[in-house]
């Protein structure tokens, strides 16, 4: 199996372990990945907020850049909000040949046209339904039975294109969990949104969306996030939230790869473990063990 | 406070173009007002005016009052209402281009948000890719507001810390997508 791969600026900062775990599974699955040569940045959810025609413009360089890949593999996206980005030019241009000549137009200087780019797959869809959960279980190395994982999946993944799982009530991860030897947590909260942005701007809102994910999972071992944006604001607020509301939370919050690293028997550092900002004591111990 | 607000306009409101609205009211011209989207809204609670009614404002022509509630900038783009609405109007969609219109005429409530959106996109323009702490930088200069550098400090050094993000300094860059920026701001007139 190849993909193109688009990384995104995300997963070049803030979530590097999600890059280095998205690489070491497919690597040790015999997945080749090839980097979007020269990509740049999608817009995330900037460019949206500021100029529409801006906002595809960005994602639809780096598809016109993903062209020049050899056999035209599907490009793998691990980050939601690039995915999102990437998946929307490819979808408005289907059918709007205005659209598709006015962003040419803008590309003209960037020495590359859209014509027809490949496929935009989101990372959790390909783990799903190109690998599945059965090739992982015959890969596994290490049961990590006993631990409870709460499916977190977040929105743009999800919504507005329902492309590879339920956008209200969503299941794609539950075989991948069990395909580990843990189990799925029972909860709602998988497509709920974490406020995005808002733990940015408008603190007091964004953590009103974050508290109540996080107490829905006190009982799992470990949150499990598709996506940086959902990933940071789980992870990164957890003292802050604590204090507001009186509830202790200390939860353990990881990359699906990265959880699925475990299982395949990839060591910590293959997994960039070392880079989360929450893992709780008491789950490097039962990972250790 | 909608209400003074539609009876006193600020001078930039005043100024905001007379077709400002057009765009959005296009997306939303079918709305039968459900109330689909603010039952499905995870923000509402937050929001001085339900999306529903928002809707119905900009269909009005409120433009004043709009660009003076705190709604369009409270949504946080998860797509529950435009996966939902049954004429499936595209309702992220009109909140995004509200969001443009307010960064555009530097509309003062929502600068803490276009301004982080404006240096975030200088950010890109210059490097192609976005350099996280730089474009803080820019930011918090550009917001001239001493206490805001604070409230970000703590994830900011446990980023620094984990080798996840690293002091740069403002810079002016190589200009990596200057043609695209401009070509797409060429494509406007």
């Amino acid at each position: 199996m190849k993909y193109t791969y688009y990384p995104g600026c995300s997963l070049e900062g803030s979530a590097k372990e999600y890059d280095r775990a998205t690489r070491s599974i497919m690597a040790a699955l015999d997945v080749s990945l090839i980097d979007i040569p020269d990509w740049t940045c999608c817009g995330a959810t900037a460019a949206r907020a500021f100029d529409s025609l801006l906002s595809l413009a960005l994602p639809a360089r780096n598809l016109a850049l993903a062209q020049s890949v050899e056999d035209n593999p599907d490009i793998l996206v691990p980050c939601s909000a690039c995915y999102l980005n990437l998946k929307d030019v490819k979808e408005k241009i289907r059918g709007d040949a205005e659209l598709k000549a006015r962003l040419n137009t803008v590309l003209q200087d960037e020495d590359v046209q859209l014509e027809n780019p490949p496929r935009v797959r989101h990372l959790l869809d390909v783990l799903a339904r190109d690998i599945t959960a059965a090739a992982l279980e015959k890969a596994r190395r290490q049961s990590l039975e006993g631990l409870s994982i709460a499916p977190y999946y977040g929105c743009q993944c999800l919504r507005p294109y329902a492309e590879f799982d339920d956008p209200e009530e969503p299941r794609s991860m539950e075989a991948l969990i069990n395909a580990t030897g843990a189990r799925v947590h029972p909860w709602k909260m998988g497509g709920q949104c974490c406020g995005a942005g808002h733990m940015n701007t408008k603190p007091e809102v964004g953590m009103q969306l974050v508290a109540p994910i996080l107490e829905a999972a006190r009982e799992a071992a470990a949150i499990a996030t598709v996506c940086p944006m959902c990933q940071i604001n789980l992870e990164g607020f957890q003292k802050r939230i604590s204090r507001q509301t009186g509830r202790k939370y200390n939860i353990t919050i990881l990359y699906l790869p990265q959880l699925l690293g475990l299982a395949l028997g990839l060591s910590g550092q293959e997994l960039g473990l070392g880079l989360n900002l929450a893992l709780t004591r008491e789950f490097k111990n039962r990972i250790a063990a | 406070m909608s209400h003074d607000a539609t009876e006193h306009p600020s001078p930039a409101l005043q100024k905001l173009p007379e077709d400002a609205l057009a765009p959005v009211q296009e997306m939303v011209r079918a709305c039968i007002q459900c109330g689909t989207c603010t039952a499905s809204c995870p923000n509402a609670f937050a929001m001085d005016h339900t999306p529903r009614k928002l809707w119905r404002m900009v269909l009005m022509g409120q433009s004043a009052a709009i660009f003076q509630s705190r709604t369009f900038y409270l949504c946080s783009t998860c797509y529950f209402c435009t996966l939902r609405c049954p004429r499936g109007l595209p309702l992220t969609e009109a909140m995004d281009a509200l969001k443009a219109t307010a960064g555009r005429e530097n509309l003062k409530p929502y600068r803490r948000s276009s301004r982080f959106y404006k240096q975030f996109l200088n950010s890109v323009r210059r490097h192609g890719r976005v350099r996280e702490v730089e474009f803080m930088t820019h930011y918090f200069m550009e917001m001239k507001d001493p206490r805001l550098p604070f409230s970000y400090a703590s994830l900011g050094l446990k980023l620094m810390g984990k080798g996840k993000a690293a002091l740069q300094l403002p810079s002016k860059g190589e200009g990596k997508l200057e043609g695209l920026f401009q070509a797409v701001e060429d494509q406007k007139f």
